[in-house]
């Protein structure tokens, strides 16, 4: 997909923005590999359960979550499940985080 | 014969061991004894909140993800309700597990009912409540709690916010259905009653006297109240529409209704998806104030003189609790406790307050009247406290 230089500078304002604001909502830095594992398993564990069988949420072992791609699995992290008590993340995780956790949780590794 | 007489002094040996282990116990209460959960490592500490010394840890509990404890009315047990539906009766005594059954898939609470007798569990999976005999463990009841879903099926609906109440009743909602039941102990078989309330209750509370039993609703912005003096009556929503017109923010823990505060006629309450502290007048129930707060809240607890309110956080605000004057309804001091802080549990007669730091793996025991730190106790990944005054409170 070819864009114009123009279209750049047009959004320029707009990515300064999006590069920005991660540092202004503060909870948004990078975590260390350790502070994420400990996130996964413990705040999503509050509603998903510590060993990820399912409580408020669904489980989340690799045999619940089989038909859901790695992508598909970052989507709800990031956007949320509206009408349930999944919340978006994105304000809080970076992409890469998202990704990471996605597959962590498609493969089982944090279990 | 001479193998025999060895067997013999062995048994009698191991007898008297067993025997002993019970009696070189102290001599002593359990009225400032508590227990901590320890939610990675499916463990309990046992502790004296007199000495503010830990005196042991009970292990073989389970997923405590999500765990709660109430207490025998001598307060020598404490019934542990773990994430994974195991149901764990802990001696803190001897500090050891007296009995465990696993009676679900996946649970979220429980309660023990007016006169004692009977230990109620709140499930997800399958939803409903399960009620037990609070000495042997032994299944009393199931109360499956089925409701007719938006596919017009008959389901089971995950249960929240389950208390016992005067009457030796025990009340619950239902998280899918939206519905409040009441069982009545006294009646054989137990009555169950069922009441229409607001939708999705994801936690509930019941007032110290017994009287009000009110859910928390995570999908509309209101709480649904029930008078149990007059049942008849039915749920009510009380607060409707406390953020009308405002975007909500994403939620990223569930607010806790547990402990709640009264003070001064006002009862507050965490907003769901809201930096505030809700106020509201408890004779018509009312608005009175919304308190801006640096975070979610999810515990608003008042100190048993009512003096204080302290609110906890949901991530990622969570490092820090804030303590409210109930009288002028205005923050008087922001703490900082540790990182993730998940609990706090205020002494009997409240001069001091512990609080959980997970990520800190520590207890945080402060003065309520200087608000300073007093001692700081390790514990893994602590989350919730129980001291066994519980014991004597009515839904707790």
């Amino acid at each position: 997909m070819a864009r114009r230089v123009g279209d750049t500078f047009r959004y320029l304002p707009l990515l300064a923005v999006l590069t920005l604001w991660p540092a202004f909502a503060h909870s948004a830095e990078p975590k260390t590999e350790a502070e994420l594992r400990n996130f996964v398993v413990q705040d999503c564990g509050s509603c998903h359960g510590l060993t990820f069988k399912g409580g408020l949420g669904p489980p989340l072992r690799p045999a619940d979550i089989e038909p859901l791609s790695v992508e598909a699995i970052e989507a709800i992290i990031r956007e949320g499940v509206p009408g349930t008590a999944m919340p978006p993340w994105k304000a809080l995780l970076t992409d890469d985080e998202m990704t990471w956790i996605s597959k962590q949780l498609k493969s089982g590794a944090l279990l | 014969m001479l193998r025999m007489v060895t067997m013999i002094a062995a048994i009698v040996l191991v007898g008297c061991q067993a025997l002993q282990s019970e009696q070189a116990l102290p001599l002593r209460g359990t009225g400032d004894l508590g227990l901590i959960i320890e939610r990675a490592t499916g463990s309990v500490l046992v502790i004296d909140h007199s000495e503010h010394d830990v005196l042991g840890r009970v292990e073989g509990l389970g997923d405590l993800s999500h765990a709660s404890v109430v207490y025998s009315r001598d307060a020598r047990y404490g019934y542990v309700f773990g994430r994974d539906g195991g149901l764990t009766k802990v001696d803190l005594l001897t500090m050891t597990i007296a009995n465990r059954v696993i009676q679900s898939g996946n649970s979220i609470g429980g309660a023990i009912s007016q006169d004692g007798r009977y230990v109620a569990v709140s499930n997800y999976e399958p939803g409903g409540v399960n009620i037990f005999d609070s000495e042997t463990l032994e299944t009393v009841l199931e109360i499956p709690a089925y409701y007719v879903n938006e596919q017009g099926e008959k389901d089971q609906s995950k249960t929240v916010g389950l208390v016992d109440a005067p009457g030796n009743q025990f009340v619950f909602s239902l998280f899918d259905a939206g519905e409040i039941w009441t069982v009545d102990m006294m009646a054989t078989p137990p009555d169950v009653t069922r009441f229409d309330a607001g939708k999705e209750p994801y936690d509930s509370l019941i007032t110290p006297d017994g009287r009000y039993y009110i859910a928390g609703l995570f999908g509309e912005d209101g709480l649904s109240m029930m008078d149990l003096w007059h049942p008849e009556q039915g749920a009510t929503t009380i607060l409707p529409g406390y953020g009308k017109g405002e975007q909500r923010l994403p939620v990223y823990k569930m607010p806790h209704l547990e402990g709640w505060a009264i003070a001064e006629g006002n009862a507050f309450v965490p907003a769901v998806g809201r930096h505030e502290v809700l106020v509201a007048d408890m004779n018509d129930w009312s608005m009175v104030q919304r308190i801006p707060v640096q975070g979610q809240p999810v515990f608003v607890m008042s100190s048993p003189d009512n003096r204080q309110i302290w609110v906890s956080f949901a991530h990622p605000k969570n490092n820090v609790v804030q303590v409210i004057d109930s009288q002028t309804r205005e923050i008087i001091r922001t703490l900082e406790p540790g990182k993730s802080v998940l609990h706090m549990e205020f002494t009997p007669r409240g001069e001091e307050v512990w609080v959980s730091s997970r990520d800190s793996n520590r207890i945080t025991v402060y003065n309520t009247r200087t608000l300073e730190e007093v001692k700081t106790l390790s514990a893994q990944k602590p989350s919730g406290i129980f001291f066994t005054n519980r014991a004597h409170a009515l839904g707790l």
